[in-house]
């Protein structure tokens, strides 16, 4: 053991035990879908653990991300709460959104997560006006936009970039390219060039980072985040990743033929949660005993959570027409 | 006595503004054109000065960004208010407007609040054209979870832009350009006017009719040279086009049996469309002749003057189809007509006022 190691022991297990949770309850979600009562569409986030928690771990409650179709990970990596995404899944008036959303939309004001759109690129100027509320506060909140390769591909996100940065907002533009859109490979979508030059275009710093190693990611996070609360702008960084599983629903679906089973399992070859654990263990930070205890006691944690969601009453179909003006 | 305090409508949106600002630190203005030195028509002229760039900010040309910024920053208890020097311009941020602003509050099973007003200026006039002459009240009609604002006269301008600043719902306040040039008293106070729906402007007996945003004014005129003629017509201004609003409106039908919308847009698919639907649902058996519209015609807004003015109804043609409604003979129809033209004998068609000298 190493007091002085920064990140200490604790805050690496931290780390591993929020990558191992959202695996597990993504995991789950994939093995119940089929009773058909999670009855909305799930774009599940298995292999790209590692970017949420990282970014994630590098912000403070108050701070506000914004995420995609794709929010699991991120909702739950900034301290959503977890029976209240499952509810939602199931459609029940306990959700976050009390039913109106379903798993595209999470968000909990209480945790930071302002919202998550499934309209790609939608949510990249809403993370802009939280940083420009921020700023018009005085406050030295910072807010991070979640948004996948894909999302650069809109012009609202090079808006809100040249935004940001002639407006030097507390904003991070977190990328997550994992080289798809559903089908289509980034090669077909975008030029040949690295996804972050794009920030020199809009006079802001651009940071890389290996996007399944969630050190990696939680270093260039900080400072990116440093940068931003000291008022210097913002950043836009790059981590690669790849999903696992396919682009929307519970299954795998490399048989699709859109991209290659050897590039598929060179990638979970690598996968953020195991390799972390092995890291861990290497360094004398976690034991088997300790790993073991955790998945322990988050699997009990989803079996409550799950038992919670599909017990949870519906929510009154009367109120289908309520708040709709505040 | 005291003198009435008149302003035109432009100078009662700068005066609203100016207000809201004063009295609240979360309001600020987002506008192409809101800090520069023509100030969007007007509208926010030296308001740069008085609150700086910080609460008067200069846009980027990124309307669907800064819309969406805006939605980001009312979510956290900003009260933004985005202008729009076109109504065109504003079609780039319909996805942030249909998408996040309007559905914030709903999906988030009211734990959201999306306080944003959206000015939009409709063009009209000095050969405006196809993609600067539109006003898509329908368009923003459409959503649940937006607001649309339709002022016809400067009190109004005033007092429903303060409300909808103080409304915790993103407002569309649809400002028509040749609203901006009508003057008319307005309070001095900062005193809001309440988005309640329709209001009636004249009351009569014998037809009802309902209209929105500037045809307020030219349906105005039409009242009062048939009046001259023994036809007295009840008449609303819409105000506020969503929520619609058309308990008065029924209640008035009952009464008269006649009815006439009046609207800016295209007349296929129209407000009309929607009021008369909803009015004769509830009130078919009282009606004595089939409700009638009047709106554009199905074809762009043409820039030349000789083709515009074959485009834009004005009163006479609103005259003509309440005469029609009430069986008013020809003769005394021809009448009006005569008495329309010649009160607008001095002005030409294409201008909203004498002062008027271009370009926009
Ligand atoms: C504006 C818009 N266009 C298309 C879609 C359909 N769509 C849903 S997810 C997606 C892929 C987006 O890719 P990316 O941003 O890289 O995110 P990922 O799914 O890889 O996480 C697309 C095109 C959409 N939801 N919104």
């Amino acid at each position: 053991m190493n007091p002085a190691r920064e990140p200490s022991d604790q805050e690496l297990r931290d780390l591993y035990r929020a990558m191992l949770r959202i695996r597990l309850i993504e995991e789950e979600i994939a093995a119940r879908y089929a009773e058909q009562e999670m009855r909305c569409p799930v774009h599940l986030s298995v292999g790209q653990e590692a970017a949420a928690v990282g970014a994630c771990a590098a912000l403070r409650p108050a701070d506000q991300i914004t995420s995609s179709h794709r929010c699991h990970g991120h909702y739950l990596a900034k301290g959503g709460d977890l029976r209240a995404m499952l509810a939602e899944i199931y459609g029940k008036a306990a959700g976050c959104c009390g039913g109106r959303g379903g798993s595209m939309h999470l968000f909990d004001p209480d945790a930071g997560v302002l919202a998550s759109v499934p309209i790609v690129a939608s949510s990249v100027p809403l993370a802009v006006g939280a940083a420009l509320a921020f700023q018009q506060r005085a406050e030295d909140g910072v807010a991070v936009a979640f948004l996948g390769d894909g999302s650069l591909e809109e012009g609202v996100t090079h808006e809100s970039l040249n935004f940001a940065s002639r407006f030097h907002l507390p904003v991070v533009f977190f990328v997550e390219n994992n080289f798809f859109s559903v089908y289509t490979p980034l090669d077909q979508r975008q030029p040949a060039r690295p996804l972050a030059a794009l920030a020199a275009a809009h006079g802001m710093p651009a940071l890389e980072a290996d996007g399944n190693d969630v050190l990696a990611v939680l270093k260039a996070t900080k400072e990116a985040v440093a940068d931003a609360r000291a008022g210097a702008g913002p950043t836009l960084i790059v981590a690669e990743t790849y999903r696992w599983r396919e682009h929307c629903g519970p299954n795998y679906d490399n048989d699709l033929g859109y991209r290659t089973e050897d590039e598929f399992l060179a990638w979970k070859a690598r996968d953020p949660v195991a390799a972390f654990a092995a890291r861990l263990s290497e360094l004398g930070a976690m034991t088997d005993t300790d790993s073991d205890a955790m998945a322990g006691a988050i699997g009990a944690e989803i079996d409550a959570a799950f038992g919670f969601a599909k017990a949870a009453p519906f929510p009154d179909g009367a109120t289908a027409a309520e708040r709709v003006y505040a | 006595m005291r003198e009435p305090r008149v302003l035109t409508a432009a100078e009662a949106i700068l005066e609203a503004q100016d207000q809201a600002l004063a009295a609240d630190p979360a309001v600020f203005l987002m506008g192409e054109g809101a800090a520069d030195p023509k100030g969007i028509f007007g509208t926010t002229a030296g308001l740069v000065d008085k609150y700086g760039p910080a609460r008067v900010m200069e846009m980027p040309v990124s309307e669907n960004g800064f819309t969406g910024i805006a939605v980001g920053a009312a979510l956290m208890g900003r009260r933004p208010v985005v202008i729009h020097q076109r109504v065109e311009f504003c079609l780039l941020a319909m996805e942030q407007l249909f998408g996040n602003a309007a559905k914030a509050h709903y999906v988030s099973d009211g734990r959201h609040r999306a306080p944003l007003v959206v000015r939009l200026v409709a063009g009209r006039g000095w050969g405006q054209g196809p993609q600067h002459g539109q006003v898509l009240e329908n368009l923003f009609a459409l959503v649940p979870g937006l607001k649309l604002v339709l002022p016809a006269g400067p009190a109004d301008a005033k007092g429903m832009l303060l409300a909808a600043i103080a409304d915790d719902n993103p407002v569309i306040f649809l400002e028509h350009r040749w609203v901006h040039y009508v003057s008319g008293e307005v309070p001095e106070a900062p005193l809001p006017a309440p988005l309640d729906g329709p209001r009636r402007i004249l009351a009569g007996g014998d037809v009802t009719v309902v209209a929105a945003s500037y045809m307020t004014l030219e349906t105005r005129h039409a009242a009062a040279a048939l009046a001259a003629e023994g036809v007295a017509v009840d008449l609303f201004d819409l105000r506020v086009a969503r929520p619609l609003v058309t308990d008065a409106i029924q209640e008035s039908v009952r009464r008269t049996g006649r009815l006439l919308v009046v609207d800016t847009g295209w007349k296929t698919f129209g407000l009309g469309a929607e009021i008369v639907a909803r009015v004769t649902e509830s009130c078919f058996a009282d009606m004595a002749a089939p409700p009638r519209r009047v709106g554009l015609p199905d074809h762009p807004t043409p820039s030349s003057r000789a083709l515009a003015e074959a485009y834009y109804p004005r009163a006479e043609h609103v005259a003509g189809a309440i005469g029609a409604l009430v069986g008013l003979p020809d003769a005394r129809v021809a009448a009006v007509h005569a008495t329309l033209a010649a009160e607008r004998r001095q002005v030409p068609l294409d201008i909203p006022h004498p002062s008027f000298k271009g370009p926009f």
